[in-house]
């Protein structure tokens, strides 16, 4: 029974993957990151996420506080902020967060604060659906993993 | 079987200041069998090179004369160097530069990878010394280009060493030959 468990929850993996892929959330980037992912190194895609969050946290509230300010006219400091963000974002297959990361450069370019405000509402949006999507298929992985565990003690 | 190990791997030093990056470029190479050393600028690339000065002379006691990357009589052993191009301080042209320049290092290859597609950006690495550039993300299929540039450092060296003992070219054994990699040739240490 707990064998079915398992091969349903890889089913509902794949399911959720294939979503993602989908509506543009993540790309094949993201694959990479798994196929890098082995007996040497286990956890990579989680710790390189983890980091991911870390830092595009900060960057959502240095953007944020950069923006609130009256006096705000460092335009170019935002523009660095915001091609850390595309970076990293790119490099985890981040697609639709970065997306909007570019942009929002684009309106931080053109010195337009408004544009400015309006990109940082939905780059956080999206960041936050990001982030649930993430915590999801991590939660998904790991009952896969027990489940799996339990009938086969030794995982491929 | 730990040191015949580390004797034989290729050592790469890779550059880049954003951690996510770091952290992928080192699980792609380790993934490849090589040893990775990452920092995070050009300045802690020159440090751990032993490129401190402008005079790299006063740095260096010994004139040791390095013809090949896997040169084992250097206290650093680097056979190649992978950096990032947009970098706070020292971009990776500017570091491209330095080790071309340098008569210690200037044999090494270098890569460079880059977020931004400007093809003139390309070119002048390339025209500079660049060995390879890399489109990020890099993935494996970047990384598997390495190893020819990595093979042909082993091969100079094998060719230098050939040539002093005798000139019988019957045999070619010095050819790049990119799909076998030759491992009696990598333990000459």
């Amino acid at each position: 029974m707990l064998g079915l468990d398992a091969d349903r929850l890889r089913a509902d993996l794949n399911r959720l993957l294939a979503f993602l892929f989908h509506q543009g959330i993540l790309d094949e980037q993201y694959l990479q990151l798994q196929q890098l992912q082995d007996e040497s190194s286990p956890n990579f895609v989680s710790e390189v996420v983890n980091i991911y969050f870390h830092e595009s946290e900060k960057l959502l509230r240095n953007l944020r506080s950069l923006l609130m300010d009256r006096e705000f006219s460092d335009y170019d400091k935002m523009g660095i902020h915001l091609n850390q963000f595309i970076g990293s974002s790119s490099s985890i297959g981040a697609k639709r967060v970065r997306n909007v990361c570019v942009a929002f450069r684009t309106a931080s370019d053109q010195n337009n604060r408004a544009g400015c405000l309006r990109a940082l509402e939905l780059l956080e949006h999206e960041y936050c659906i990001l982030k649930n999507k993430l915590h999801e298929l991590f939660q998904m992985e790991q009952q896969r993993l027990l489940a799996a565990g339990v009938r086969y003690p030794m995982l491929n | 079987m730990g040191n015949m190990a580390t004797q034989t791997q290729f050592h790469v030093l890779a550059i880049d200041d954003s951690l996510i990056d770091r952290k992928l470029i080192e699980r792609l190479l380790k993934t490849s069998s090589y040893q990775v050393t990452a920092v995070d600028s050009g300045s802690k690339a020159l440090e751990f090179l032993g490129l401190n000065g402008e005079n790299e002379d006063e740095e260096r006691n010994s004139s040791v004369e390095s013809v090949s990357a896997a040169d084992e009589d250097h206290q650093v052993g680097v056979n190649l160097i992978i950096t990032d191009y947009c970098m706070p301080g020292m971009t990776g042209y500017d570091l491209l530069r330095k080790i071309k320049q340098s008569s210690s290092f200037k044999d090494i290859p270098v890569v460079i990878m880059s977020s931004e597609n400007i093809p003139s950006r390309i070119n002048r690495c390339l025209e500079d010394g660049a060995e390879e550039f890399f489109l990020k993300p890099v993935k494996l299929s970047d990384v598997n280009k390495l190893r020819p540039h990595l093979m042909k450092g082993i091969t100079t060296k094998n060719e230098m060493q050939s040539n002093t003992n005798k000139r019988k070219g019957s045999e070619e054994i010095q050819s790049p030959d990119r799909t076998r990699p030759r491992y009696n040739e990598l333990e000459v240490v």
